[in-house]
């Protein structure tokens, strides 16, 4: 049996894709943890994800972006530590990176 | 999916609207660089040729900025079924990195009924992620703070989309404003109060430094899960100090 090409639905099939792939990342760490017992040695690992995701997600990002990135992303920290508030350490992030791509870095 | 109709929960499963607030107010902080973002995604998509009601869809759909914008990059004219299934792995591929984010927050949401994880899910992404992990590692289990957080961001996501794809060519480089970093920063200053000690942070070292070979190694996002996975399994392997 041969499927019909999708013709003109191709666009909103190739959507309908995206949203359904996308969809099942959403829901699938919470559906399969839901099968793995919480012992301690699982909840360490746990404990130790979120940490994790944010460190691999942005250490190869600022290779990837550059000096500039970097620095605005340790300035955002510093921020961040000096006053617990997100909105100034965006704001201070932001000012790094445009100030250093204005200067050319 | 079956409607949880089992009433489990011995610890109340909160969901209140006060949380809700919480999470919209929590997420007005990236606001400017979601609409960014977003009218970024309205002008490649124009320029690929997309029709508005296609672009209006996919953000609404998909509500995945950076699979959004791969998803240009492989956009066509024509379909086939192989091309549809090829932009659905990719897509996924870029993606993974929610399964772990879902994940790490299952004790928290397994309290509720499965039917409202289902929906609630639909809106999970990146900045609700942050939000909802500050939140529970402050002691929070309301899960409106998660639900808030994801609507009002996927409304403005959907919104903005719009004025990109109409405006178009009159968006400027967004990159001169430092708006590709919003999320990056973003991720990092939320190290900040996950912090607990150099002793919890070393599997974060481990993530990074695996996260930082695989980049070098393989192109695309595999990065992210490899890395993330490294620094799980080492805080698994670290005993409790005693």
């Amino acid at each position: 049996m041969t499927l019909p090409e999708p013709g003109s639905w191709g666009p909103y099939l190739a959507i309908a894709a995206m949203a359904l792939a996308t969809y099942l990342c959403r829901i699938s760490g919470v559906v399969l943890m839901g099968f793995i017992p919480l012992t301690p040695r699982v909840r360490r690992g746990l404990a130790a994800l979120p940490g994790s995701i944010v460190v691999a997600t942005v250490l190869p990002m600022i290779e990837r972006l550059g000096l500039a990135a970097g620095l605005a992303l340790l300035a955002a920290i510093a921020s961040m530590v000096l006053r617990r508030s997100e909105l100034l350490a965006l704001l201070v992030g932001m000012a790094v990176v445009s100030l250093m791509r204005a200067a050319g870095f | 999916m079956p409607s949880g109709a089992k009433s489990e929960p011995p610890v109340a499963a909160q969901l209140s609207l006060a949380g809700v607030r919480l999470g919209i107010r929590r997420v007005a902080v990236l606001t400017p660089g979601i609409v960014v973002f977003s009218v970024a995604f309205g002008a490649a998509a124009a320029a690929k040729g997309l029709s508005l009601l296609e672009a209006v869809l996919m953000s609404a759909m998909v509500y995945a900025g950076v699979s959004q914008l791969v998803a240009m990059e492989l956009w066509r004219p024509e379909w086939s079924w192989g091309a549809i299934a090829g932009l659905a792995v990719v897509t996924a591929t870029v993606n993974a990195r929610m399964v772990l984010q879902g994940a790490s927050l299952q004790p928290w949401l397994a309290r509720y009924p499965r039917l409202v994880n289902a929906v609630h899910l639909f809106f999970f992404t990146d900045a609700n992620w942050l939000i909802g992990t500050r939140y529970q590692s402050e002691g929070g289990r309301d899960l409106g703070v998660l639900v808030g957080a994801g609507l009002a961001l996927w409304l403005i996501w959907v919104v903005a989309t719009l004025p990109g794809y109409l405006l178009g060519a009159l968006v400027a480089d967004p990159r001169q404003y430092g708006i590709d970093l919003v999320m990056p920063i973003f991720f990092a200053a939320m190290l900040v109060p996950l912090w607990r000690g150099p002793r919890a942070a070393l599997p974060w070292i481990v993530a990074g430094i695996v996260a930082l070979v695989t980049a070098r190694l393989v192109g695309g996002y595999a990065f992210i899960i490899v890395g993330a996975l490294s620094g799980a399994l080492a805080g698994a392997l670290l005993d409790d100090p005693a």
